[in-house]
């Protein structure tokens, strides 16, 4: 089974080809420049073509599927020949499918949940990332209002920290926001 | 307060304005309704989302609901459309090589001239075995059906003097310069944005085609609409309220601000303002032309969804999908239009409301009052460019009569 990934996100199209390459007998191709995609596919001759949601290729891909219809090797839409419940999975997840007609519907199955899983473990780690990323600039912005309250108010390290945090309970609010305040009044209204 | 929400998918184009500027000015507050938007970058995935629950409607063009519901190229889904987001509003531009061939003056020529100058230069593309090729941004839209229109009744068949494919419009620029293709059609900024980096030439307006022409919709689906009637006529009173506002020329700097925005279009304020005001730049470094009802989003009633706009729309699938008339098949279109569901929502609003749900589209050649259930209605010139007239009652013999 030839498997194409469209996806100009690498690092997303790794992480899945991975996964469908544990597939038996499978064979997987990923596409990521826009330039000459329909030419690439028509060369592969994929049995399934899965691509994101994000992809603004969507709509190219879709026309040509459709005019490949009324040609010798007819593919079809997802939609056509799966459950609904699982086409709302994949949506959910981001990747939609195209499956040249005639391919089992229980390899389709299991080809589509797999990219799914990826999908949703793709997004997953990103969330992770952001998440990482947020929390070290939650820690950058705690630190400058820290030194800003030391400096201005004369107090130690813990007891600045313990006052960002009495205010942050109070109003209902995380340390980070009432530290990026204090910040950002020490800009407006500080000397420096 | 709001309490009640709807999530509203759109592309990131200028005339995604009314429900994008409905929250931004508060009247979708005014009505108790709070609207979160989705952004995607193809319609395949707005429609997606529409139809597996991610949003409740969705800006759409009118070609797409329509067929969805048809169940053209994939299985038939229930869509409805209660809103007209706008007409016209999308332009045709040319690699500069070809519009200095085709072009007469620096303004809007006339279509049947610039189409007449075209054909002999698509003739000559053909002859040496390079046929010339155009972009629309998808095969079921008002830009493939009003650029076929245009060329058809110009003498230049287009499935066989020239190539026409589907071309993401934020890649038409890109693709105009690498010469992949040498003219598209396509809503704005895309347009402005080709000018911009001068590696096109704006040469038409769709306006120009159909003075009328219906362009995107709200879409939705018709169990949502249902389910969530209420929060459905709050959106259209919220949406004819931010259509007096953007029609307003004291409002264009901030709405174009507004839609310009990371959120929204993530677009240089300057070229949408462009299309907001009507005055394009044709040409790279040229200077501002006028045209009037470039896009069309709130008066003469624009929004209502006359039920011989989608049955337009069905005449021109069947003759580029090559199908054969079918009765049902042009109720089930007319049907996806919603006049009840704009009607029920503007009762009592005293806002302009047409007794009438069908009308002979094109047909209007002076200003004429037409029937209105409440508010004045007068509606000006609304043809085609060649005069002819469609007749939502004789679907069959205008299809006939076509070239």
């Amino acid at each position: 089974m030839r498997i194409v990934i469209v996806d100009e996100n690498a690092g997303r199209a790794s992480i899945i080809e991975e996964g469908l390459s544990q597939e038996p007998g499978g064979e997987v191709f990923v596409l990521s420049n826009r330039q000459g995609l329909l030419s690439q596919i028509d060369e592969i001759k994929p049995d399934i073509v899965l691509i994101d949601l994000g992809n603004p290729s969507r709509d190219v891909l879709e026309e040509y599927f459709t005019v490949s219809r009324a040609l010798a090797r007819p593919i079809a839409m997802f939609v056509d020949q799966s459950n609904d419940e699982q086409i709302a999975a994949s949506i959910d997840a981001g990747v939609s499918a195209y499956v040249v007609d005639g391919l089992k519907s229980h390899r389709i199955k299991s080809v589509l949940d797999l990219a799914v899983r990826r999908f949703e473990a793709f997004s997953r780690l990103q969330d992770e990332l952001a998440d990482a990323k947020g929390k070290l600039a939650d820690r950058d912005v705690v630190d400058k209002a820290k030194r800003i309250m030391m400096d201005s108010k004369g107090v130690s390290e813990p007891e600045a920290y313990a006052e960002l945090r009495r205010k942050a309970m109070s109003s209902n609010k995380r340390i980070a926001q009432i530290a990026e305040a204090v910040v950002t009044a020490h800009e407006l209204l500080g000397d420096s | 307060m709001a309490t009640r929400e709807l999530t509203i998918g759109f592309l990131p184009l200028v005339d995604a304005c009314l429900p994008i500027l409905a929250k931004e000015h508060g009247f979708a507050e005014e009505e108790g309704l709070n609207l979160r938007f989705v952004k995607d970058v193809s319609w395949a995935t707005v429609l997606d989302r529409l139809l597996y629950g991610h949003t409740d409607a969705a800006h759409m063009l009118a070609p797409l609901a329509i067929s969805t519901r048809l169940g053209r190229g994939r299985p038939a889904q229930d869509l409805v459309a209660p809103f007209v987001l706008g007409l016209n509003g999308n332009a045709v531009t040319l690699s500069n090589a070809l519009a200095d061939k085709v072009r007469a003056s620096g303004q809007f020529d006339d279509p049947a001239l610039l189409g007449a100058r075209l054909k002999t230069v698509a003739e000559d593309a053909k002859a040496a075995g390079q046929r010339l090729r155009f972009g629309v941004v998808h095969r079921y839209s008002s830009h493939n059906y009003k650029l076929r229109y245009w060329l058809a009744a110009c003498g230049i068949r287009p499935d066989e003097d020239v190539e026409i494919q589907t071309v993401a419009p934020p890649f038409v620029a890109d693709s105009l310069a690498s010469g992949e293709i040498d003219g598209a059609c396509v809503g704005e900024p895309w347009n402005s944005v080709c000018v911009e980096r001068g590696v096109g030439t704006i040469v038409l307006a769709t306006a120009q085609i159909w003075r009328r022409g219906v362009e995107k919709v709200l879409a939705m689906r018709e169990s949502v609409l249902e389910a969530k009637r209420a929060e459905t006529e709050a959106l259209i009173r919220a949406m004819r309220k931010a259509g007096k506002h953007f029609v307003n020329a004291a409002n264009w700097d901030r709405n174009a601000q507004i839609l310009a925005g990371p959120d929204y279009l993530g677009a240089d304020e300057a070229l949408v303002r462009r299309a907001i005001s009507d005055r394009l730049i044709l040409q790279h470094g040229g200077a501002p032309v006028v045209f009037p009802d470039f896009m069309f989003q709130y008066s003469e009633a624009a929004n209502f969804p006359w039920v011989s706009q989608a049955k337009w729309i069905y005449s021109q699938m069947a003759r580029w999908d090559h199908l054969e008339f079918d009765e049902s098949d042009a109720e089930k279109a007319a049907r996806t239009f919603r006049p009840d569901v704009y009607r029920a929502a503007l009762q009592g609003s005293g806002d302009d409301l047409p007794s009438a749900n069908a009308k002979v589209e094109g047909s209007v050649t002076q200003a004429t009052q037409i029937g209105a259930l409440q508010g004045s209605i007068t509606l000006s010139k609304n043809s085609f460019f060649d005069g002819r007239t469609f007749d939502p009652d004789a679907v069959k013999s205008y299809l006939t009569s076509l070239p």
